[in-house]
């Protein structure tokens, strides 16, 4: 396998390539050690925060913010927008209130409340 | 009328910011106005992640970065006058107000102006044809999305790959949308790579650069837009023309400081950055009068902004309580490669000053001269320049001593 990806640890922005199998990854272009971690996270296992809002149940004229509170794989995106449209909450919600416990492997923290 | 030490026009997270600074550094009647209903200004909307990363060394979303600065106000009991829109300020700082209980007027030792920026709207561009429903500034749709939980469109097309447009990308994708596609009518984003990669690339979105829209279909809603390249005076070439289907056009087209207030007061600006000239403490022209955050120049990383205004909070709490803000003057100015330097002037030799500038273009390697006159005071090297990534120097006492009435930054390109 051959990939290329724009490194964005820093602002640099490296083209990085990588090659090789399952077990043995080479990175090439990258300027510092961080670039080649980079690299082999997002060939083997690529996460993202999500963030999203939820309707209040309660509450016509406001949304509640929230977020992973850690990341979750990148291929989840998706199936956790989709559990977070059918998610309502109750106010008062408050900033970093959990909303749910495990959602791909993160919970659901409260990011903006509804009073 | 009601005194105060110190009138912070904005509760954004630079008004915020200078407001906590100001008071810290012993100018206890302090007052934020805002016309929103909470503070927090554009922070509110902003709900992705990556705020924070450089000050706090964590990475929050917009709410949560907003949050913790209104609870350092909260804790000093600093009032945050909300729902109150500032409609005048005069250069021996009243400063009028319109509020729920009617026309306030606020006698300041001094005035930060933290007002922060609009966008640049469609009427700017000259886009030609009809006007359809479904075009929207790129931060309208987010705030109908994030704080009012609508559906803004479901084909959409994106003029603009600045920061705002790139997110916002990513946002119309993950509600549902289908993102056709983001143009760009120079030859380079202005956007963060980091925003590239995770708001375009992750989701296949194409970036069309030397790209604009010129055209605007559709009678009641917008039913497409046509697309093309540009020529070198970024006019449309005809036969690059071409149509793609769509409900919805974001645009994401710069952003200009909201500095009519200043303007009125009669303070001197810079006809680049589109904000006031200031010294290092962020004072303007007319004494007692500072300018902060995006007011004063368009920032691309909060975190930039609450460090700005930190300054000019602590530079208004000193002119308030008469400690002299030293007048040696030494004016910077852009030299090739540069567009613009800020701060426009240097009134004090004995401390560390930092300048931040912009470049003109993107370019590779470069090194960053700081002259004055033929006397190459220091010099930067940097492995990549962009436009859109705000570039700073700072400056010792030792330096700025030798420095005669003026300073220059210029880049010169390196092999």
């Amino acid at each position: 396998m051959t990939r290329e990806l724009t490194c964005i640890i820093c602002p640099k922005g490296c083209r990085l390539c990588v090659e090789g199998g399952d077990n043995r990854l080479t990175v090439r272009g990258n300027a510092c050690p961080r670039g080649e971690q980079y690299a082999i996270a997002e060939c083997t296992n690529p996460l993202r925060t999500v963030t999203a809002v939820l309707r209040v149940s309660n509450r016509c004229d406001t949304m509640v913010c929230v977020k992973t509170e850690s990341p979750v794989p990148k291929a989840a995106m998706f199936a956790v927008m989709e559990r977070l449209h059918q998610t309502t909450v109750t106010a008062p919600v408050s900033i970093g209130d959990i909303v749910m416990d495990d959602l791909f492997g993160s919970r659901i923290v409260v990011t903006k409340g509804a009073i | 009328m009601m005194h105060y030490d110190i009138v912070v026009v904005g509760g954004g997270p630079a008004g915020m910011a200078a407001a906590v600074a100001a008071y810290d550094a012993g100018c206890t009647r302090v007052v934020i106005l805002d016309r929103e209903p909470q503070p927090g200004g554009i922070l509110m909307q902003c709900i992705h992640n990556g705020f924070g990363l450089h000050k706090l060394g964590r990475e929050l979303t917009g709410p949560e970065y907003a949050d913790i600065y209104a609870q350092e106000v909260a804790r000093r009991a600093i009032p945050v006058l909300t729902e109150t829109t500032v409609t005048n300020i005069t250069p021996d700082r009243v400063v009028t107000a319109q509020s729920r209980h009617g026309i306030v007027k606020l006698q300041a030792g001094a005035v930060i102006l933290a007002m922060g920026c609009r966008e640049r709207s469609r009427g700017a561009l000259r886009i030609c044809g009809t006007r359809p429903a479904g075009i929207y500034s790129a931060g309208t749709a987010q705030k109908l999305i994030n704080c009012m939980g609508y559906h803004v469109g479901k084909r959409v097309v994106i003029l603009g790959s600045g920061d705002i447009g790139l997110i916002m990308a990513r946002r119309m994708t993950l509600e549902g949308a289908k993102v056709e596609a983001v143009c760009e009518v120079m030859p380079y984003s202005g956007g963060l790579t980091r925003n590239l990669v995770q708001c375009l690339e992750d989701f296949d979105i194409p970036l069309y650069l030397n790209t604009t829209v010129a055209e605007v279909h559709g009678q009641k809603r917008l039913e497409g837009v046509t697309i093309a390249q540009v020529d070198g005076q970024r006019r449309p070439i005809p036969e690059t023309r071409r149509f793609i289907p769509c409900d919805t056009l974001l645009l994401s087209v710069g952003l200009i400081p909201e500095n009519e207030l200043t303007r009125a007061a009669g303070v001197p600006m810079d006809p680049i950055t589109g904000g006031a000239l200031v010294d290092e403490h962020c004072q303007t022209q007319i004494p007692g009068i500072f300018a902060c955050g995006n007011v004063l120049q368009v920032h691309d990383l909060v975190d930039y902004v609450s460090e700005e205004a930190e300054r000019a909070g602590a530079g208004a709490a000193a002119f308030v309580r008469g400690s002299a803000l030293l007048n040696t003057s030494i004016n910077t100015q852009p030299g090739n490669g540069v567009r613009y330097v800020l701060p426009q002037t240097i009134t004090d030799t004995t401390r560390d000053v930092s300048l931040f500038f912009r470049v003109s273009h993107p370019m590779g390697k470069v090194r960053c001269t700081v002259r004055s006159g033929a006397d190459l005071l220091t010099a930067l090297p940097r492995p990549r320049v962009a436009p859109g990534e705000m570039e700073r120097i700072t400056l010792s006492p030792d330096l700025l001593r030798r420095a005669g009435d003026t300073i220059t930054i210029e880049l010169e390109e390196l092999p």
